[in-house]
């Protein structure tokens, strides 16, 4: 039942206007101590000597941590979350400039800035390899010498390599395209921090961070540490944006515990937004080559991809174990295809480490800029419209369940449908008349087109673990005597806003009202086990969790009834938020009623607990796989190359909403970022490797002005295995708008007979495209 | 040096280093979080308050420069327990996700109503450029601006 579905206002938002939101940099504990790193200056260098002396005797410093203080605690290198290890202060050599050499505490935060100028680090400059595709060279330099002889990360395939080949051997067309994907940064306007407080008489160590999983990283903080993990608390307060860079832990927040636990004050350490930029984790920098196999009709028959994925120092990509190259195996996008194969050679460069972050849903981002740029190119090819050359393609309705070349199992769609909409609300016919008259004028407007599907809410647990822990959750839920309840999650909101949406589906399922059912997150001592938020997964996971806790407790709320009625339990039904008995829906006690006979001395049949409460844990049994059609229009100044959105129409198709205007503010916010990366955003490096990305002055983010007023549709196909039929949503604009956009703008420079461009379409860029000469974006070298 | 600011209508006498930035000198020596610090370099604009009558970016202002001058923050947006309209329209319009940009946000649109009561979306989406959000594409931030425009009273229904 859906009855607490629909519109409603955020319980979160009263404490957001008035300025009381609980930030990380808002925590202000007494005796509170700050914490700053000092960071490597250089992209590669071997440390020659640190000397601290003159730091620590700056009057306010209390102590400076190095690599060699650590590493007597057995805290100089950590594990990553893909199964390498990352140094937390350097101790041989520094592999990325913003690395994290030293960590100073002192009594204020200007104080602790002051003594990284006191400390001298003499370094000895080693050659970088800041070109992955230089990586694999005889003779590169070694990035990791301290385990390895090759920047060579791994290999991993997906697909029928052999069955690929013979299509494409036997294709009547086929196309090929080498695209770049460049390293971006989610940027968040909360950089990452913590405050660590070690009570050294308990031996308890709480710790308030920024962090998308607050109870993943408990378990990280005492694999790494060595505290025992009852003795963890971390507490994640209210998260100013994510996105993917609160996943892992950082060098920042381990240094913090160690100053907290060695001088027994609690240490705060806030990140500044050069080093946000600069040292955490980025996404995406995937060079592809995109090849399609098709019909002369326009029918696609293969896709074949190769991909060389630059890491940076260390492998610090975050996403499910097995998956080394996140979920790019669904690259085959939303089309009937005979086979696929890809191909993906990941090495390591003289730059911050990271890869899966920015609303990727574990890079299907990639996935779907591949094959929608690709698409594309076909399209151009055959001089077939692509809108029109998406619609022979897409996967039918009665396909579904559908299972793909490369095994992933699409639970459920309507394609044709959803893309007919967004068509529609563009009125792409018109549309297209009128690049032609305005292309007859020397204008250029150009339109876009992409489709996407995502494959989102990890696990299921069988195949899906992060360090060997089952990508499921837990939930706890418990009705008070008086009728009002509390719900325990462990994923946590970023600006997600799981306070409303997680009481709608309690209320919906037990007939309370939203208002009556508080959310408690983000604090390990008061929630249940679970693996957090990224990927899209708190409503297919947890939200899975929550309906079903709640359909616990109103099954136990009927044997309760059923005492109070003294009936048999069979003999009730639950009709509007009622226990009544068959064929007197208006009788009967509420959920509010029944609470108070369970806590009260009513008698209960024989092995049935009194109090109405339950706990579930929910291993997803496949993921949920929302998609959607976009169009852009853009129109571009053929003198500068600047490309101006004037229209952007998403159709979403997440299964059942639960909060659609929540539903809008994700898909608004992932558009924005589609914008974003398309036409502005780049962490670029020049040849030597150091980072021209480092502030907001050269990392440019979407303002207002450049997001034009988007506009929004819906078609609704459930997840059949989802207990709502809701799912993911969080990352779906983000994954599906880029190409949207890099389609629109290669669309408007038709007339000059560009097939592609490289992200982002900086008027620069699209100048150059223009004269046939467009440049390398990942390296500022023309 | 000591440095007297009127900080929404309290007066603050504080002995603070000359280098000390407003954003720093609000949260830390007085205890006002709801302004928050995000860029160090005037980009982002989440430590947005009214100088005198005007906005700045209180990361690139010395509290020093703010001696013998007011200061409005977010927490006085409020007043007299009623929520000014332009929370009021944040709150209905879903104008806000994770909260960070919101005070900035909302100290510039009330900055711009008492200039023009009834600014055209663009005249909103100008004046808004140079503060950055992540999560709304602005969509909501500007018909949360235009709610404010329309219901200059607000409405009591939504001061929860």
């Amino acid at each position: 039942m859906t009855a607490g579905f629909g519109r409603m206002l955020r319980k979160e938002d009263p404490r957001f206007v008035r300025g009381q939101g609980t930030y990380t940099d808002d925590v202000h504990l007494p005796g509170m101590l700050y914490g700053a790193v000092l960071r490597s200056p250089h992209p590669h260098a071997r440390i020659v000597s640190i000397d601290t002396v003159a730091a620590e005797a700056h009057p306010k410093v209390r102590i400076v941590i190095t690599g060699e203080t650590l590493q007597h605690r057995n805290l100089a290198w950590m594990p990553t979350l893909a199964g390498d290890r990352q140094a937390v202060l350097a101790t041989d050599k520094v592999r990325f400039q913003g690395q994290e050499v030293a960590f100073v505490v002192a009594d204020d935060h200007y104080a602790a800035r002051d003594a990284l100028e006191l400390i001298d680090v003499e370094y000895e400059p080693l050659p970088a390899v800041a070109d992955a595709r230089r990586a694999l060279d005889d003779g590169a330099p070694l990035v990791r010498d301290d385990i390895k002889d090759s920047n060579h990360i791994f290999d991993w395939e997906s697909g029928d390599a052999e069955r690929t080949d013979q299509v494409f051997r036997d294709a009547e067309v086929t196309v090929s395209q080498d695209m770049l994907y460049p390293r971006v940064h989610p940027a968040p306007l909360e950089t990452c921090g913590i405050v660590a407080d070690f009570n050294q008489v308990s031996g308890k160590l709480t710790v308030w961070a920024t962090s998308q999983a607050p109870h993943a990283h408990r378990t990280l903080y005492a694999l790494v540490t060595g505290l025992p993990e009852h003795k963890i608390r971390v507490i994640s307060p209210d998260i100013g944006g994510g996105f993917g860079n609160k996943v892992p832990i950082y060098p920042g927040y381990l240094c913090a515990i160690a100053g907290s636990m060695i001088t027994g004050r609690p240490v705060k350490w806030m990140e500044d937004r050069s080093e946000n930029l600069m040292s955490t984790c980025f996404a995406r920098d995937f060079h592809m080559r995109g090849e399609l196999a098709a019909s002369r009709d326009g029918t696609i028959r293969a896709v074949r991809v190769t991909v060389l994925a630059d890491h940076g120092a260390f492998n610090g990509a975050a996403q499910p174990t097995k998956y080394p190259a996140g979920f790019f195996g669904v690259f085959t996008g939303s089309y009937d295809l005979e086979a696929a194969h890809c191909r993906v050679t990941a090495v390591y460069t003289n730059k911050a480490p990271g890869g899966v972050a920015y609303s990727c849903s574990f890079r299907i981002t990639e996935a779907v800029y591949l094959v929608e740029r690709m698409v594309d190119v076909l399209a151009f090819e055959l001089n077939i419209d692509p809108a029109e050359l998406r619609m022979r393609n897409l996967l039918r309705p009665e396909q579904f369940p559908y299972t793909c070349q490369t095994g992933w199992t699409y639970d459920s769609g309507d394609y044709p449908r959803t893309l007919r909409l967004a068509m529609e609300m563009a009125g792409y016919e018109d549309l297209r008349k009128e690049q032609e008259a305005e292309r007859a004028r020397g204008h250029l407007t150009g339109i876009g087109v992409s489709f996407f599907t995502e494959a989102v809410g990890a696990g299921p647990r069988k195949h899906m673990d992060i360090l060997g822990i089952g990508m499921a959750d837990g939930v706890e839920l418990r009705v008070h005597p008086t009728g009002t309840a509390v719900l325990r999650i462990s994923v946590q909101t970023q600006g997600q806003g799981h306070e409303t949406t997680f009481a709608q589906i309690v209320a919906s399922e037990l007939g309370l009202a939203p208002d009556d059912v508080e959310v408690v997150h983000g604090d390990t001592d008061q929630t249940p086990f679970g693996l957090g938020t990224y990927g899209s997964r708190s409503t297919p996971v947890s939200g899975a969790a929550t309906a079903i806790v709640a359909r616990k407790v109103r099954e136990r709320a009927r044997i309760v009834a059923a005492a109070m009625l003294e009936v048999d339990p069979r003999d009730l039904e639950w009709d509007g938020g009622r226990w009544s008995v068959k064929g007197d829906p208006d009788s009967g006690p509420t959920i509010a009623e029944i609470a108070w006979a369970a806590h009260s001395n009513l008698e209960l049949p024989e092995g049935v607990e009194g109090q109405l409460d339950a706990t579930c844990v929910y291993n997803p049994p496949n993921l949920t796989y929302p998609f959607g059609a976009y169009i852009c229009v853009v129109d571009v100044d053929p003198g500068t190359g600047k490309v101006d959105v004037r229209r952007f129409i998403a159709v979403d198709d997440c299964g059942v909403r639960i909060n659609p205007m929540i539903v809008e503010g994700q898909v608004h916010g992932g558009l924005a970022d589609g914008i974003g990366m398309a036409l502005m955003e780049s962490i670029a490096f020049d040849a030597d490797g150091n980072c021209l990305g480092g502030s907001f002055m050269d990392y440019l983010l979407p303002t207002s002005l450049e997001c034009p007023s988007w506009e929004l549709g819906a078609t609704v196909t459930p997840s059949p295995h989802h207990p709502i039929g809701a799912k993911g949503v969080g990352e779906s604009a983000t994954v599906g708008s880029p190409p949207a956009v890099v389609n629109a703008v290669v669309d408007a420079l038709r007339p000059y007979g560009v097939r592609h461009a490289d992200m982002p379409l900086t008027p620069a860029q699209v100048w150059r495209a223009i004269q046939g000469r467009p440049l390398r974006t990942d390296l500022a070298i023309s | 040096m000591k440095v007297t600011v009127t900080v929404n209508g309290t007066d603050y006498a504080r002995d603070v280093e000359p280098r000390l930035l407003l954003i720093h000198f609000l949260r830390d020596e007085l205890g006002l979080t709801g302004s928050h610090w995000g860029c160090d370099t005037s980009n982002c604009g989440t430590c947005v308050v009214w100088l005198d009558e005007t906005p700045v970016k209180a990361c690139t202002v010395l509290a020093a420069m703010a001696d013998g001058r007011t200061v409005r923050t977010v927490e006085d947006l409020a007043r007299n327990g009623q929520l000014d309209p332009v929370q009021q329209g944040f709150i209905e319009c879903h104008g806000l996700q994770c909260g960070f940009c919101t005070p900035g946000m909302m100290m510039t649109a009330r900055w711009l109503l008492d200039r023009n009561p009834d600014p055209a979306e663009a005249e909103i989406r100008e004046l808004l450029s140079g503060l950055l959000c992540r999560c709304t594409g602005y969509e909501n931030i500007v018909r949360s601006v235009r709610w404010a425009a329309e219901h200059p009273a607000g409405h009591p229904g939504v001061s929860p």
